[in-house]
C-alpha cells in the first residue's frame, strides 16, 4: 500500500507543470466589512487533484467558491484579484456565471439529491444545459463513471432521498459529471460519510482525475495526503486587535512534498498536529 | 466560438420574463389591497361628511345611530361604546382563559399533551363566526346568562361578548405560547436549578420575560374583538342609543355596517355612504392596534436574538 | 426531628400550592375543550334529525322532504320542514372554485417572488409588513372594498363572481405567508445543488424549489380556502343574504352561501329554524373539518425530512 502510493506520487511529479486550468491572482474574499480570506495567489493544474486544507474558518470552503462562481449566490459577497480559467477572466463583465457553472460543477459537504427520483436528478442538469439526446445513456454512463451503476441500476425510479449517505454523495457526483464540465469542485465531499464511504468516493476520484480536473477542500489531512497531487495549505491571521480574523495561503506546494519537507514552519506545525 | 463567447450571457427567454413580471404583480397586490382599502373607504366616508344631512360634529358627538328614522342621526358615540364594551366583555373571558391555558402547554403539558390540545385549539379557532353567533344566541343566553343573571334579554351584551371571547382564545393562546417558547431554556433552568418551583418558575420568571409577546397577543386579541361582526349581529342585538347595561341590546359598529347594509342602499344615498364612514372608523381603530401589536411583537423578538 | 418536621410542613404547604395553581391551569384548557364539545353537542341535537330525518324521534316528526340528503339539493323555502339548503350549497361550491382559481396563482406567485426574488431592501421589508397588517384587518371591511371595487367600480354586480374575489382578497395574506414558510422550509443547499449544475436562478426556483414546497403550499391554499367558505359578513355585501332561492349558473348570477343561509335561518324566530339552522351547521362544519383533515393530511404524507 505504502509502495504504491510513492510510486504514484513519482510518477506525478513528471507533470508538474502540466497546464494550467486556474490561476489565481491577488484574490481576496469579503462579506461586508469582513475579509475572509485575502491575497491570494496560486495556479491549479489540469487534470490534477488540488487538496486546500487549513484550520476552519480560514477562508477555504470560501476560496473554493468563487472558481465557479457560487460566492455571487452569498449577499454582500464581494471577490477582488483576478481569476482567470483556460485563460478567460471569470469575473469579466460579459462573463454569465451560468455558464461558468455549466463547465465548472460542484459537490457539496453535505448530500444534496434533489427530493426526486435518482435517474431525473441526472436528468434535471441535463435539461437545464440542454442535453436532452440519448438521456438514458447519459445516465448510466454517469452512474457507472460515479462507481454507482451496479448499485442503483434496477431502481433508478427509486427516490434519492432513500440512499445512502456515501451513494448519496456519488449520486451528487454523478449529475455533477453527466453535464460534462471539465473541472469538479468538491467542498468537503466527505465530512458527512462514515469511513467507508469515504474510501470509496477517494477511490472515485482518482478514476475521475483523468477526466477532470478536481479541487478538494477538506478538513482530512490523511485525505489529502492520500489522494491530491497538490496542496493548498491556508490559516488564519488575527488583527492587531484580536476583532478580525482572515484566511491567507501559506503554502502551495506538491502534496509530496507538503507532507514530508515543507518549505514553512507553520505548514510542518499544522501537519505533525502541532496546531489546529 | 472562442470561450469568452461561450461564457457570456445569453438573453432571457419570453416564458421567463412573463413569469417574473407575473409573479412581481402578484407581491405587490398586496399593496394595491391596501392601498384600495384606504381610498375606497375614505372617499366615500368623505361624500358621506359632505352630505347636508350630516355634520362631522353630529357623528362624533350625537349619541343615537339611527339612520333609517324619519329624521335620522348619525352619532357614532353609542356604537363606538358598544363595540370597546363587548370587546371588553371579550377580554375578560380570552385573556385569562387564552394566557393560562398557553402557559400550561409551554411550561407543564407533556410532548404527548400538546399533540391532543394544539389541534383542539385550531378547531376551536377554524369554527365559523356564524356558528359562534348561533351558539351566543341559543345555549349561552338562555343556558348561562339568563340563568344566572335575572333581567336578562334574548339580545345581550354579556352573551355576544362571551362568544368573542371564545372565539379569540386560540389566538391568544397561540401567541403566548409563541411568546412563551421563544425565551431560552436558560432562564428556565437556571431557575429551577435554584430550587424554584414550576410555578413560581412559570409566574416569577417566564411570564415577565415573555411578557412583551403576550401583550402583543393581548392587543391582537383586543383587535380582532373590535372586527368582529357576525356574533355581535346574531347575539348582541340593535340597541342604537347610549347604553351601559350588558344585560340588554347594544350596538357595534360591525353591527351596523350590517344592519346598513341589509336596508335597500342604493350607490350614493346617505346610507351607503354611512357604511363606509362606520368602515373607516372600524378600520382605524383595528389598524392603530394591529400595528402596536406588531410594534411590541417585533421588540421582544429582537430581545431574545 | 422537629426541624424535618416544620420542613415538611413548609414542603407539603408548598406542594398543595403547585397542585391547586396546575389544577387551575388544568381548568383553563378544560373549559376550552368543553366549550368546543358543547358547541358541537347542541349542533349536532338540534340539527341531526333535520339532516338525517329520523322520523320518530326528536322535535321534528313531520318532516317533509322524503330522503335526507335532499337537503343538500332542494330549494329553500318559507317552511322550515320543507327549506333546502341546496342553493347556498352550490354557491359555496362556486364560491371555492374563484378562490382556488384566484388565490393560487397570485398567492403562490407573490410568495415565490418574496422568498425567492426580491431584493432584500426596504420596499421588499414595507411590502411584508403589509402583509401582516392585512391580515388583521376585519373581514367586514374587505366586504366593503369587494363592494366598491367589484360589485360597483369593475361592474360585477352583487354576483358571485364579486363574492368570490372578495373572499380572495381576504385569504390572499393568509396564503402568501404559508407559501412563503413552505418555500422557506426547502433547504438552500437544493437552489445551490441546482445551480452548481448550471441552471439559472429561474430553474433552480422553478425545476427543483417549488416542486418540492408543492404540498405545503397546498395545504396552505386549503387552510386559507376554509376559512373563506366559512366567512359570513364580506358576502353581506354581495346581496348574498337577500331571497336568493336559485341555483347560480354562471360567475355573474347572484348567490347565497351556506353561512349567510345560516346566518338567515337564525335570524327567524319560530323554533322549528333552530333544527334547519343547526342542520346547516353541520353541513359547514363537516365541510370545515373534512379540508382540515385533508389540510393535515397533505402535510403528514408529503413532508419532507431533509
Amino acid at each position: 500500500m505504502e509502495e504504491e502510493n510513492i510510486t504514484s506520487v513519482n510518477e506525478k511529479l513528471t507533470s508538474f507543470d502540466g497546464d494550467k486550468v486556474f490561476s489565481a491572482k491577488d484574490v481576496s474574499v469579503s462579506y461586508g466589512d469582513f475579509v475572509a480570506i485575502k491575497n491570494v495567489n496560486m495556479d491549479i493544474t489540469k487534470n490534477k487533484i488540488t487538496a486546500f486544507i487549513g484550520p476552519s474558518g480560514c477562508g477555504k470552503s470560501t476560496l473554493i467558491r468563487t472558481f465557479n462562481r457560487m460566492n455571487d449566490l452569498i449577499l454582500g459577497a464581494k471577490v477582488n484579484g483576478t481569476i482567470t480559467y483556460q485563460g478567460v477572466d471569470l469575473y469579466d463583465k460579459i462573463v454569465d456565471p451560468v455558464q461558468v457553472r455549466r463547465r465548472i460543477g460542484m459537490v457539496f459537504q453535505k448530500p444534496n439529491p434533489f427530493p426526486k427520483t435518482i435517474k431525473e436528478n441526472i436528468t434535471y442538469g441535463l435539461k437545464v444545459n440542454n442535453m436532452t439526446d440519448n438521456i438514458d445513456d447519459r445516465v448510466e454512463k454517469a452512474l457507472t463513471q460515479a462507481a454507482l451503476w451496479d448499485e442503483v441500476k434496477d431502481d433508478l425510479d427509486k427516490n434519492a432521498l432513500e440512499l445512502s449517505g456515501g451513494q448519496q454523495q456519488r449520486l451528487c457526483i454523478a449529475r455533477t459529471i453527466a453535464v460534462e464540465p471539465d473541472t469538479i469542485l468538491m467542498d468537503e465531499p466527505c465530512s458527512a460519510l462514515d469511513p467507508v464511504a469515504t474510501k470509496k468516493i477517494e477511490d472515485l476520484m482518482q478514476e475521475l482525475v483523468k477526466e477532470f480536473s478536481i479541487l478538494i477542500v477538506t478538513h482530512n489531512m490523511q485525505q489529502a495526503s492520500r489522494s491530491s497531487d497538490y496542496c493548498a495549505f491556508f490559516t488564519t491571521k488575527t488583527s492587531d486587535d484580536g476583532k478580525r480574523r482572515t484566511g491567507e495561503l501559506v503554502e502551495f506546494n506538491e502534496t509530496s512534498v507538503m507532507f514530508t519537507t515543507p518549505d514553512k514552519e507553520l505548514t510542518e506545525q499544522y501537519i505533525s498536529g502541532r496546531f489546529g | 466560438m472562442d470561450l469568452l463567447t461561450q461564457l457570456s450571457k445569453t438573453s432571457t427567454k419570453p416564458f421567463e420574463k412573463i413569469v417574473r413580471v407575473f409573479i412581481t404583480i402578484a407581491a405587490f397586490a398586496a399593496i394595491f389591497i391596501s392601498v384600495a382599502i384606504v381610498f375606497t373607504l375614505s372617499t366615500e366616508a368623505i361624500n358621506f361628511f359632505q352630505d347636508p344631512e350630516v355634520t362631522l360634529k353630529e357623528y362624533f358627538t350625537a349619541t343615537r345611530w339611527t339612520p333609517t328614522f324619519q329624521n335620522p342621526v348619525y352619532g357614532v358615540i353609542p356604537l363606538i361604546s358598544s363595540t370597546l364594551y363587548i370587546a371588553f366583555i371579550a377580554c375578560l373571558i380570552s385573556f385569562p382563559f387564552g394566557l393560562f391555558s398557553a402557559i400550561y402547554l409551554s411550561e407543564f403539558a407533556s410532548r404527548r399533551t400538546r399533540k391532543v390540545i394544539k389541534p383542539v385549539l385550531e378547531v376551536l379557532a377554524g369554527v365559523p363566526t356564524v356558528v359562534f353567533g348561533y351558539f351566543a344566541l341559543n345555549w349561552i343566553t338562555p343556558n348561562i346568562v339568563q340563568r344566572f343573571i335575572p333581567g336578562t334579554e334574548v339580545f345581550n351584551a354579556i352573551s355576544a361578548g362571551i362568544a368573542v371571547g371564545i372565539m379569540i382564545i386560540p389566538t391568544i393562546a397561540s401567541i403566548s405560547d409563541d411568546a412563551l417558547n421563544a425565551v431560552p431554556n436558560s432562564l428556565r433552568f437556571g431557575s429551577m436549578a435554584l430550587g424554584a418551583t414550576k410555578r413560581i418558575t412559570s409566574l416569577k420568571i417566564m411570564f415577565p420575560a415573555a411578557l412583551s409577546g403576550i401583550i402583543a397577543s393581548f392587543i391582537l386579541g383586543f383587535s380582532r374583538a373590535i372586527g368582529e361582526t357576525m356574533i355581535v349581529t346574531i347575539a348582541g342585538g340593535q340597541y342604537p342609543e347610549l347604553n351601559l347595561d350588558p344585560r340588554s341590546a347594544m350596538y357595534t359598529i360591525t353591527s351596523s355596517i350590517v344592519n346598513v347594509s341589509l336596508g335597500d342602499t342604493p350607490h350614493g344615498t346617505t346610507a351607503y355612504n354611512a357604511l363606509f364612514a362606520l368602515g373607516i372608523t372600524l378600520f382605524v381603530m383595528t389598524f392603530i392596534l394591529n400595528i402596536f401589536s406588531d410594534y411590541i411583537a417585533r421588540k421582544y423578538r429582537k430581545e431574545y436574538e | 426531628m422537629s426541624d424535618l418536621t416544620i420542613n415538611s410542613g413548609r414542603k407539603s404547604e408548598k406542594a398543595l400550592k403547585e397542585s391547586i395553581f396546575l389544577f387551575f391551569l388544568y381548568f383553563c384548557v378544560i373549559v376550552a375543550i368543553v366549550t368546543l364539545m358543547t358547541l358541537i353537542y347542541d349542533v349536532l341535537s338540534n340539527g341531526y334529525n333535520r339532516l338525517f330525518g329520523d322520523y320518530e324521534i326528536g322535535l321534528i316528526t313531520k318532516l317533509q322532504i322524503d330522503n335526507p340528503g335532499d337537503f343538500l339539493t332542494t330549494l329553500d323555502s318559507r317552511d322550515p320542514l320543507k327549506a333546502g339548503i341546496g342553493p347556498a350549497f352550490a354557491g359555496t361550491i362556486w364560491l371555492m372554485v374563484i378562490v382556488v382559481t384566484a388565490t393560487f396563482p397570485l398567492g403562490a406567485g407573490a410568495a415565490i417572488y418574496l422568498q425567492e426574488f426580491a431584493p432584500k431592501n426596504k420596499l421588499t421589508r414595507f411590502l411584508e409588513l403589509n402583509l401582516t397588517n392585512l391580515a388583521g384587518v376585519p373581514s367586514v371591511i374587505y366586504g366593503l372594498l369587494g363592494l366598491a371595487v367589484f360589485v360597483r367600480l369593475a361592474g360585477f354586480g352583487r354576483s358571485v363572481l364579486s363574492g368570490g374575489l372578495t373572499l380572495t382578497l381576504l385569504i390572499l395574506p393568509v396564503v402568501i405567508v404559508a407559501s412563503r414558510e413552505a418555500l422557506k422550509a426547502v433547504p438552500d443547499t437544493i437552489r445551490q445543488g441546482a445551480m452548481a449544475l448550471g441552471a439559472t436562478k429561474f430553474q433552480a426556483v422553478f425545476g427543483q424549489v417549488v416542486p418540492s414546497a408543492i404540498p405545503g403550499m397546498v395545504t396552505g391554499m386549503v387552510l386559507g380556502l376554509s376559512r373563506a367558505i366559512g366567512e359570513t359578513a364580506p358576502l353581506i355585501f354581495m346581496g348574498a343574504l337577500t331571497y336568493v332561492n336559485y341555483f347560480p349558473d354562471n360567475p355573474l348570477s347572484g348567490f347565497t352561501a351556506i353561512p349567510i343561509q345560516v346566518y338567515n335561518w337564525i335570524s327567524y324566530p319560530q323554533a322549528e329554524w333552530l333544527n334547519t339552522s343547526s342542520a346547516g351547521i353541520i353541513l359547514l362544519l363537516g365541510l370545515l373539518l373534512s379540508m382540515n383533515t385533508l389540510a393535515l393530511f397533505i402535510r403528514n404524507r408529503f413532508e419532507k425530512d431533509w
